[in-house]
């Protein structure tokens, strides 16, 4: 099982100092944080893709490429790509490049995206957020495994005889998770093409969770990629830590009361019962998320959010420690125990280019359709 | 004999309420003429004030607290609701109106419903159907023509008379009995919603894929 950190990339202030980062700082302090994550031996680094203030998250392949670049290991995804409003063009370009600079080390997370202006911003309309993931991504999916793509859709300008490139890694696409709360034609979607199915569950109460896992387990054996618990689930999860628990809650408290999307709301205590996250020691950390699997069956991938509501980088990096050598270490082997052998690991590039038979070359190169002449070869 | 539902919202702050008074007056009336239809009838009344703050957490947080998604499941799911709030400001109070801002769009549709409201002086009645009025048909809720407003003068006139004020006004028992008296047969009429429920019974991928929902 897979476990990793996730970030929406906010610039917040530290309620408890007053200050706040600079959009440099908090770039950096995401590739800290990505690299601490490597260190202490998480498995997955995600980052957010929002194209407002206050994130600072619009160019994820960019950030994501800086990343690979300074680590060995770490698998880097996306929380989420926006599969709505950026051209799928441009992500099937985009993340093959960074599939190929980071040695595979890639897969992408699809979300529709709740900022509404966000849409006319490209030049589309929330009211067809679903169609908009659908169709788009129905093009991305053959964009990565069709050399030459003709198509014609409802939001895009067709395409004749597209190539995408560079050609996917070693002929396998990077794999894709779909992201969604409660809209039931995601988990479909999902299941349809066999993809992995995430839900964020943090902020939520968890039978949303199991409602829609539940739905996508059940259609992902409709469709024939196996047992429905067989399917590839990946859940969120929020937690902040501390050897005493009531100290956890003492630190965390001041970053809750006015944390961006449930501030001002529901006292820590209520929100803590009604959702994962959870604030206290380790050990209740183990406790909460190694019972997860009774919610959602058994999973294949964890992530975390750690660095949101203005938690300077110190502590950020502190909970990643405490993750990494405390918490997950356990998961692991809790996660194990009765775990069907058939059950697979989230898919990796090793795993899906040895399921395709091993690694090949599909570069594609300019041919002359007349004379059959590579351009080179003509100049 | 067969059984109805009917889901009574009363938006008072105030114990005891004026507005849980009236909202009681106009249960009673239902109930009473579901029965002469012989119809049992379950009442669920809900007094917003006990969750004023999962209401507002709630639209902070997107989700309801089960006590609170029960009191929603409650009323979505009844055969006709009572609605009943004071007036603040011209208007049905903030309360009032957040309740109806977080049950899920479409979800009041075909409903059969009576209005109520309540103030201190008659002057605030038209409240009743300028304000609360469209509220519920925007919901596509089902309106019953008569709502009844009831002013504290009504609750020391005499109900043995048609009429209970100068202005000849009906008395206030006659405006809730003509009320019950629309609401019921609507209720009774109502049957059993089997609304697609999208995680048991999903719209098939190829059908979305070819723009269908």
């Amino acid at each position: 099982m897979q476990f990793g950190v996730f970030s929406v990339g906010d610039i917040t202030r530290d309620p408890t100092t007053g200050r706040i980062p600079t959009e440099h700082e908090r770039l950096q302090a995401m590739v800290a944080i990505a690299k601490k994550a490597e260190e202490v031996g998480l498995d997955v680094f995600a980052s957010g893709q929002h194209h407002n203030p206050p994130f600072v998250t619009s160019a994820p392949t960019t950030l994501l490429a800086y990343v690979a670049a300074q680590t060995e290991r770490i698998v880097l995804s996306t929380a989420t790509t926006l599969i709505t409003t950026t051209d799928p063009v441009r992500i099937a370009e985009d993340y093959a490049t960074l599939q190929h600079l980071s040695g595979g080390r890639v897969d992408l997370m699809m979300g529709r995206g709740n900022t509404g202006p966000v849409y006319p911003w490209f030049g589309q309309d929330i009211r067809n957020g679903v169609p908009l993931a659908i169709e788009n991504y129905a093009l991305l999916h053959r964009l990565w495994r069709e050399d030459s793509v003709s198509w014609e859709g409802r939001f895009r300008t067709p395409l004749q005889s597209f190539t995408s490139t560079p050609r996917p890694l070693d002929g396998v696409p990077p794999f894709v998770w779909h992201g969604s709360i409660r809209t039931p034609e995601i988990a479909e979607q999902a299941a349809y093409y066999g993809d992995g199915f995430f839900h964020n569950n943090i902020f939520w109460p968890i039978h949303h969770t199991r409602q829609m896992v539940r739905l996508y387990r059940q259609r992902f054996e409709h469709y024939g990629h196996g047992r429905a618990d067989q399917a590839i689930v990946g859940l969120g999860g929020q937690v902040f830590m501390h050897r005493s628990s009531q100290e956890a809650v003492k630190q965390f408290r001041p970053y809750f009361d006015v944390a961006p999307v449930y501030g001002h709301g529901p006292s820590l205590e209520e929100f803590t019962e009604m959702t994962p996250l959870t604030v206290g020691s380790p050990q209740q950390v183990i406790d909460r998320y190694a019972a997860m699997r009774h919610e959602v069956g058994d999973y294949q991938r964890q992530l975390f959010l750690i660095d949101h509501a203005g938690l300077p980088l110190e502590t950020v990096l502190e909970q990643i420690e405490i993750l990494g050598t405390e918490v997950v270490p356990v998961l692991r082997r809790e996660m194990a125990i009765g775990r069907p052998a058939d059950v697979p690991d989230a898919p990796t590039h090793g795993s899906l280019v040895q399921k395709a038979g091993g690694p090949r070359d599909v570069t594609v190169y300019a041919v002359d359709g007349v004379t059959g002449r590579r351009a080179e070869a003509v100049a | 004999m067969s059984t109805r539902t009917l889901a009574v919202v009363s938006g008072g702050l105030r114990q005891p309420s004026t507005t849980r008074l009236l909202a009681d007056r106009l249960t009673e009336a239902t109930v009473r003429a579901l029965g002469e239809q012989g119809i049992t009838t379950t009442v669920e009344v809900v007094e917003l004030r006990e969750h004023a703050h999962d209401l507002t957490n709630m639209l902070l947080t997107g989700f309801a607290v089960p006590r609170l998604q029960e009191v929603l499941d409650a009323v979505v799911g009844a055969d006709g609701l009572i609605a009943v709030s004071p007036i603040f400001s011209g208007s049905y109070n903030g309360l009032f109106k957040t309740f109806f801002d977080v049950l899920e769009a479409g979800s009041l549709a075909g409903m059969p419903t009576l209005l109520g409201a309540t103030a201190g002086t008659a002057r605030h009645s038209l409240a009743l159907d300028h304000a609360l009025r469209p509220l519920f048909v925007y919901q596509r809720a089902v309106v019953v023509p008569t709502g009844v407003f009831g002013a504290t003068e009504d609750f020391g006139a005499s109900s043995s008379t048609a009429t209970g004020r100068a202005d000849d006004t009906p008395a206030i028992a006659v405006r809730v009995d003509r009320a019950a008296r629309e609401l019921a047969p609507l209720v009774a009429a109502r049957t059993a919603r089997a609304g697609r429920d999208a995680f048991t019974d999903p719209t098939p991928f190829e059908r979305l894929l070819a723009g269908g929902a």
